[in-house]
């Protein structure tokens, strides 16, 4: 609040005006920057799915009986997988996996009905393209799990068979899935996708503005007009904090509609955290404009230092877990990691700010930092 | 002829002379797939799963001892309270719970069905799901064994049957992300450096107002596109043979598939970037906007659609039929066959046509649309 106040005073209203008129008068940018975020959000919630659906398979049958038909139509009952062909030969199963035909090749040996009678322990063999490695293990999940589906109902049937009544699975293996349960990525990915958007619009639009001036030279009639450089900065850059403010409210408006995402925490706690984030993306965006005399430059440094580390080191779509030590502390060089855990504790898990006050703390010593940093040089710059 | 070169020459001091820009677009590829390729990794070491027992009882010990013996699980904590387990999966420190009842011994001495509570952080998707199929896969091992044992004891001579998997992972035995990755990021790169060069490299010229002395002197529009486009021609393809170094010298990934072939189609992709990036300056006035409509209308979609990390099968259909005019789709294929398949040209000639059919049909459209904005 004492900061709109300060802004107040100071001379910044004719700047914020001045750049509002040139975002307007460029209808597109206004556009792409106010509803591409939620258009974008909509189709990769329904395009960005981590479930493995689908997946065209290929099986090829030397055994040719009802057991191993049987078999085999547990697979597709399922909607994991799609059967692509019936092999008639096994050299055709090169052909189908080196084209990106098929995922999985299942081949059922010859004595396969054989050995399931006899009581002996029947092998399949089952050929799986890793080089999507993701995909691969989540499929071989699946292809493990309907194998020993099917050998639990084959001792069901002999536990049966061998006269007992009433028959009963041993173990009630009941799971429940918190926060998501139906496993939908949309939910994973909604609040990914609001901090991917906010870093692309805030670092990216902040430094190009700056730069443009930089590189047109009309930087220099601003500084010999009787604007101050903090009335200059608050200028530029609040008209982006007020856009991306609507566009975040668009996201998570688009997010409720398709995908029935709501906000399971506190409102308040989601603005304050988002403003925090704004503040430190516009300080970003500044800094690189302190440095990068032409548009070009401060897109490229911008797309390296914010664009591409959101989209890949925040935990967005990987896992920071999973990463090797050096790169999870690289990690927290991204005030993007610290805004995606508390995002996600908001929205998905209504977790108040006992659990993510650290996350907060931090943001807001980053946000301080850049704030102050890039002042200084800017100063530096228009001085 | 000479005029090309001229431009050619023009491009090259520009760009050399802006040390900045010149340093960064060497760097970038060098960092981004290093990074990339540690960082962007899926593989699901161990799920950390907190175990809650309430029965402590041989069975139950020998129960989790399933889950502690396979690579998939690492036990974060073992508990006797029910609010240990929701403030680790609430901080996120545990992805699966294990909970397991007072009376779980003695229902399966009795013959009774035993309960087991298994409860998912559903939040990463990937590793939930990798996680429950896991978990349900020990599980029914464990109880397929209870079951067996339960009918030698009946004293039955017939033992049912099990099914094994017996699984081979072709491509990429290890399931690392990285091998999957580091190709793919291969063909990011080079679509974001050309179409975003290219497009701002036109658009500058209009914005600060040196297009139009451009277009007095006696260099034909062709000549003009063709010198502009060289340079990053020659861009794209230092990156890839920098990546190609870099990837064998640090990742141990030689390309299979010959690098001649993958020179040679990465050249037919480039066509493909250049033509959308000329089309992008078509349409722009100002380098703010070329890069905003480059960004949002062609790297998004190429980097979420193409199956650079989300596998084309799983999206809707109409998506499905979208990603057929993306360029880098191809690529995809083209690149991930040569890095990771070693495939040749028979198989992968579809791609190529594909690629070659778009860059002539893009390369026209928007020469022509050039054209017009000159005269």
């Amino acid at each position: 609040m004492i900061h709109i106040k300060q802004a107040m005073s100071l001379n910044v209203m004719p700047i914020v005006k001045k750049e509002f008129r040139q975002i307007k008068r460029d209808k597109r940018i206004l556009g792409v920057l106010l509803f591409i975020p939620s258009l974008l959000l909509v189709m990769f919630g329904y395009a960005l799915n981590f479930d493995v659906k689908n997946t065209p398979m290929a099986v090829y049958d030397e055994d040719r009986s009802i057991v191993s038909r049987s078999f085999l139509e547990k697979f597709f009952v399922t909607e994991h997988f799609n059967l692509y062909k019936q092999l008639e030969n096994k050299k055709e199963i090169d052909e189908l996996l080196d084209g990106e035909m098929v995922r999985v090749v299942l081949v059922v040996p010859h004595d396969f009905s054989k050995k399931i009678q006899r009581g002996e322990e029947a092998r399949i063999q089952v050929i799986v393209d890793g080089s999507n490695s993701n995909a691969a293990s989540i499929t071989l999940g699946y292809v493990n799990t309907i194998i020993q589906q099917y050998s639990l109902n084959v001792i069901s049937e002999a536990i049966i068979k061998s006269g007992r009544r009433q028959f009963q699975l041993p173990v009630d293996f009941r799971p429940r899935i918190l926060y998501n349960p139906e496993l939908r990525s949309a939910k994973f990915l909604v609040p990914g996708l609001i901090a991917f958007i906010l870093m692309v619009t805030t670092v990216i639009s902040t430094s190009l503005s700056i730069a443009r001036e930089r590189e047109l030279g009309t930087i220099e009639q601003i500084m010999i007009s009787p604007v101050k450089p903090i009335e200059l900065i608050l200028g530029k850059t609040l008209p982006y904090v007020l856009i991306s403010v609507v566009a975040t409210i668009a996201i998570l408006f688009a997010g409720y509609i398709f995908f029935g995402v709501t906000i399971k925490g506190s409102i308040f706690l989601l603005s304050l955290v988002t403003f925090i984030f704004l503040v430190t993306g516009l300080g970003m965006g500044l800094l690189i404009s302190s440095l990068a005399e032409t548009q070009q430059l401060a897109f490229m440094i911008a797309a390296i230092t914010s664009l591409l580390p959101t989209f890949i080191l925040s935990g967005f779509i990987f896992p920071i877990r999973n990463m090797p030590i050096v790169i999870q502390g690289i990690t927290y060089l991204l005030p993007a990691r610290y805004f995606l855990v508390a995002l996600r504790a908001i929205i998905l898990k209504g977790a108040g700010i006992e659990a993510f006050w650290e996350q907060v703390l931090y943001l807001t010593i980053y946000a301080i930092l850049m704030l102050g940093i890039s002042s200084l040089k800017m100063k530096k710059v228009l001085a | 002829m000479k005029a090309i070169l001229h431009i050619v020459r023009k491009e090259f001091i520009q760009f050399m002379q802006d040390r900045k820009m010149f340093g960064i677009s060497i760097v970038a590829p060098i960092l981004q797939l290093i990074i990339l390729g540690y960082a962007a990794t899926f593989d699901v070491s161990k799920i950390p799963i907190v175990v809650c027992d309430y029965d402590n009882s041989p069975s139950s010990r020998e129960f989790i001892r399933k889950f502690t013996n396979t690579d998939y699980f690492r036990v974060a904590r073992y508990t006797d309270d029910l609010k240990d387990v929701d403030e680790m999966l609430d901080c996120g420190s545990a992805s699966v719970a294990v909970i397991i009842p007072v009376d779980f011994q003695k229902k399966l001495i009795n013959g009774n069905v035993a309960q087991i509570m298994l409860i998912v952080d559903g939040t990463e998707t990937s590793t939930a799901n990798v996680g429950l199929n896991h978990a349900s896969v020990i599980i029914s091992q464990y109880m397929q064994n209870i079951m067996v044992e339960a009918l030698v004891k009946q004293g039955t001579r017939k033992i049912p049957a099990r099914v094994m998997p017996e699984v081979r992972i072709w491509y990429n035995p290890e399931l690392r992300s990285r091998n999957f990755m580091v190709p793919g990021v291969l063909g990011l790169l080079l679509m974001v450096i050309t179409t975003i060069l290219t497009s701002l490299a036109i658009v500058r010229e209009k914005e600060l107002g040196t297009l139009e002395q451009l277009i007095v002197t006696p260099i034909k529009p062709y000549q003009l596109i063709i010198g502009k486009f060289l340079p990053f021609i020659i861009l794209g393809l230092v990156d890839v043979i920098l990546v190609v170094f870099l990837t064998n010298l640090v990742f141990g990934l030689p390309v299979k598939g010959g690098v001649l072939v993958l020179l040679l189609l990465s050249l037919v992709f480039l066509m493909t970037t250049l033509g959308l990036g000329l089309f992008v300056s078509t349409i722009s006035k100002t380098q703010q906007q070329a890069m905003m409509t480059a960004i949002f209308f062609c790297i998004m979609p190429m980097i979420f659609f193409s199956g650079f990390v989300f596998p084309i099968e799983n999206m809707p259909t109409i998506l499905r039929y979208v990603s057929y005019f993306l360029p880098l789709r191809y690529y995809f294929v083209i690149v991930r066959g040569l890095f990771l398949k070693g495939v040749g040209l028979n198989i992968l000639w579809p791609q190529a046509l594909a690629l070659l059919i778009f860059g002539i049909t893009i390369l026209t459209l928007s020469s022509l649309r050039f054209h017009k904005k000159l005269e």
